[in-house]
């Protein structure tokens, strides 16, 4: 393929996803990565830094993929600091805010428990690089799901306070999650080229693991059909949350193009 | 510079020799471990060329975890050090797959770790899967021997380490976890 040549419509969707599992892991990084210096203690501040710096590891790895499928000059930079929110493809769920310490948590191990049995699928698709970016940040997904179920637990089963916010911070995020299986047009195309299955697939999984710890936390499940949501994140529909994350995260580039730092 | 690419023979562009330069190159969060003792140099091509001169030499390193920040730093570090050897036409391979482990970790860069004051991992075994609670690995103190720890934080002061205290001299210690 030579540069400025339009990438086939194919093509175009792989790209698609390919952003989509980016902006994921950027947003919830950048969530994550506002509680540096504010976390309950400094061992857990510096937990979710850390996790921070795996989600936008990730998303730099897909950044990069996605800059070599677009083959127009783009390149990590361009898709994180110099598009609009209506370009992004992130789930709802990731640039919710961060709330209290409990919905931080709560929305870290509703994100991870998705991404953990996605990732297992994608390390095994047929697009190599995806699968070779999967591969890596499944090792890391393991220790988020295993430090953020404990949090789960240790808050819901906790005092009367650390349930009741467990609580509300269900209540507030559950309308989310099924916008997690509800396939964008770009996930039905590469499930019918065979590159992924079809997100639905993971679902039962999904909502076995998070109700067991759910159980153990002596929390309600989250109830079936929820979808209260219009919009949708992975085609481009985000709430205003997103409008406040990007302004923040672009400022510097976009006042000063191209700059290095 | 001049004088040595004077002094570059032809044993000098050879594989070992490479690895021997690879070799004297640090983890910059680490500084006792060099790259290829930590597992992070996974191949070292010389491409031939018909006279010798200017052969392009191809090394492939891979990232410890998918956000280590030290990765740009070691990428810019091995471009110094051939720079430095007089070669200059080189490519740097970022290769995910397979992933790095621990198990990659050669014995002497174990050792050195130890010496360092860092528990060196454990082989991998339990901790790689997301059950929570799971009862935690028994680390041995750097410092003592002792194999009575406990740990106080999974994640320490970078994303590789865990943070453990050492029930028996006191002493806290950085874990390198089973990755
Ligand atoms: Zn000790």
């Amino acid at each position: 393929m030579t540069p400025n040549q339009p990438i086939n419509i194919s093509t175009n969707q792989l790209f698609n996803y390919t952003l989509h599992l980016a902006d994921n892991n950027l947003i919830l990084g950048h969530r994550n990565s506002e509680w540096t210096g504010h976390g309950p203690v400094l061992e857990q501040d510096i937990a979710l830094s850390n996790i921070a710096l795996d989600l936008v590891g990730q998303a730099r790895n897909f950044y990069q993929y996605a800059a070599q499928l677009k083959n127009d000059g783009s390149t990590e930079d361009t898709f994180a600091y110099l598009r609009d929110a209506n370009e992004f493809k992130n789930v709802l769920l990731v640039e919710q805010s961060n709330g209290d310490w409990g919905k931080t948590i709560l929305r870290q191990f509703l994100f991870s428990v998705y991404q953990y049995y996605l990732y297992q699928q994608l390390e095994k698709c047929s697009d190599r690089t995806i699968a070779s970016i999967t591969e890596k940040a499944l090792k890391e997904i393991t220790y988020h799901i295993r430090w953020s179920s404990e949090w789960v637990i240790r808050l819901g089963d906790g005092t009367i306070e650390s349930h009741a916010r467990m609580n509300n911070a269900l209540h507030e995020l559950s309308e989310f999650t099924d916008e997690l299986f509800i396939p964008a047009s770009y996930e039905i195309e590469i499930a019918r080229q065979g590159i992924m299955v079809d997100p639905v697939f993971i679902n039962a999984r999904w909502r076995e693991k998070v109700e067991a710890i759910l159980r153990e936390a002596t929390l309600p499940f989250l109830s079936e059909d929820n979808n209260k949501q219009s919009l949708s994140g992975k085609e481009g529909q985000h709430t205003e949350n997103l409008i406040h994350i990007l302004s923040e995260m672009q400022s510097l580039q976009r006042a000063y193009p191209g700059c290095e730092w | 510079m001049s004088t040595k690419q004077q002094n570059i023979n032809h044993q000098s562009f050879s594989e070992a020799a490479i690895w021997g330069l690879m070799r004297q190159i640090y983890d910059p969060e680490i500084p006792v471990i060099s790259i290829v003792d930590l597992g992070i140099v996974r191949a070292v091509e010389v491409s031939s060329t018909v006279n010798n001169l200017n052969p392009k030499i191809i090394i492939t390193i891979t990232p410890t975890y998918s956000g280590c920040p030290a990765m740009d730093v070691i990428g810019m570090n091995i471009r110094m050090s051939l720079l430095e050897h007089g070669f200059k036409n080189m490519e740097i391979k970022t290769n995910l797959s397979p992933a790095w482990t621990t198990d990659w970790m050669s014995a002497e860069g174990k050792e050195k770790l130890r010496a360092f004051g860092i528990a060196p991992p454990n082989p991998s075994q339990s901790v790689c899967s997301p059950a929570q609670f799971q009862e935690e690995e028994v680390v041995q103190c750097p410092h003592c021997n002792a194999h009575n720890t406990k740990m106080v934080s999974r994640f320490g002061s970078t994303a590789c380490k865990a943070l453990y205290q050492c029930n028996e001299c006191q002493e806290p210690f950085d874990y390198f976890k089973c990755h």
